[in-house]
């Protein structure tokens, strides 16, 4: 067993333990730390790749800023950590995990049958996920859709602003969750 | 020494997957939300993998503005999360119910 295998099965590991536990822990906290696990082994899964610009900014975009996001949210409303309603519908955690179980075998079979090795040549040619190389493909390729996410970034703020403001009148300020009904 | 694409596409669909089943399994906004980002991650963890087995840098520039749209998605959504709180005290989607036919 190579040293880069061992090194991807144990990342690997981690983050597939960590979304287990963004499933399964009771507090919503509990879940955006292991959301926090998940996205730095990925970050670290996407240097094994070549890909250096996207490893820094998946740590900056999502371990700084959405999961940031997030734990703000689960602090100004609370979370409930009573939500596992299989008490009145029991049979709907079978029938989720019945599905996933077949989601996950559909999705390896149609990604494993048509696999081809990897292209020697090919990876050879692309000299990695630099910031410089990304750079100049998304300042000259990709120049428009740049801009429009840009856009798209600037009404999705003003959408946010909107929606998150407080209505006129009402000052009670934000009201937390029920806990525990 | 490269590493096999197939072992990452294997990886990200077992996370992709866990999160589809959380989706289904959990009834609180905020974890179901969480889920979400895990699927989008996974989808990039995916492109990330196939541009470097093609030698082509136009999977990462995907996975550059699925950042970025999950970075809209994410404050468009928690202010929508947040007006709910504020007009029915509740984050479980089982009462979230007003455009349920």
């Amino acid at each position: 067993m190579s040293l880069s295998l061992l090194f991807f099965l144990l990342v690997g590991a981690v983050s597939l333990a960590a979304a287990l536990g963004v499933v399964t822990s009771r507090q919503p906290v509990h879940s955006a730390l292991f959301l926090l696990t998940n996205f730095a082994t990925l970050a670290v899964l996407y240097i094994t790749l070549d890909a250096q610009f996207l490893a820094a900014a998946q740590v900056i975009v999502y371990a700084g800023g959405i999961v940031i996001l997030i734990l703000f949210v689960i602090m100004l409303i609370g979370g409930d950590t009573n939500d596992f309603s299989a008490a009145h519908r029991a049979w709907s955690r079978t029938a989720g995990l019945a599905l996933g179980v077949v989601l996950l075998l559909v999705i390896s079979y149609s990604a494993l049958s048509r696999m081809m090795a990897p292209t020697e040549d090919g990876a050879a040619l692309l000299q990695g996920g630099t910031p410089k190389a990304v750079g100049m493909a998304l300042f000259s390729d990709y120049v428009l859709p740049f801009e429009l996410v840009a856009l798209l970034l600037l009404v999705a703020l003003i959408g946010a602003l909107v929606l998150g403001r407080q209505p006129e009148g009402a000052g009670e300020g934000i009201p937390s969750v029920k806990a525990n009904e | 020494m490269m590493l096999e694409t197939s072992y990452y596409l294997v990886l990200a669909a077992m996370i992709f997957t866990v999160g589809a089943t959380g989706v289904l399994l959990r009834r609180n906004a905020l974890i179901i939300f969480m889920c979400i980002e895990m699927m989008l991650n996974s989808v990039n963890l995916t492109l990330i993998a196939l541009a470097r087995q093609w030698g082509n840098l136009e999977g990462q520039i995907f996975v550059f503005m699925i950042m970025a749209v999950a970075a809209a998605e994410v404050a468009v959504g928690l202010a929508i999360l947040i007006a709910n709180v504020r007009h029915q005290k509740s984050l479980n989607i089982d009462e979230i119910n007003l455009l349920k036919w």
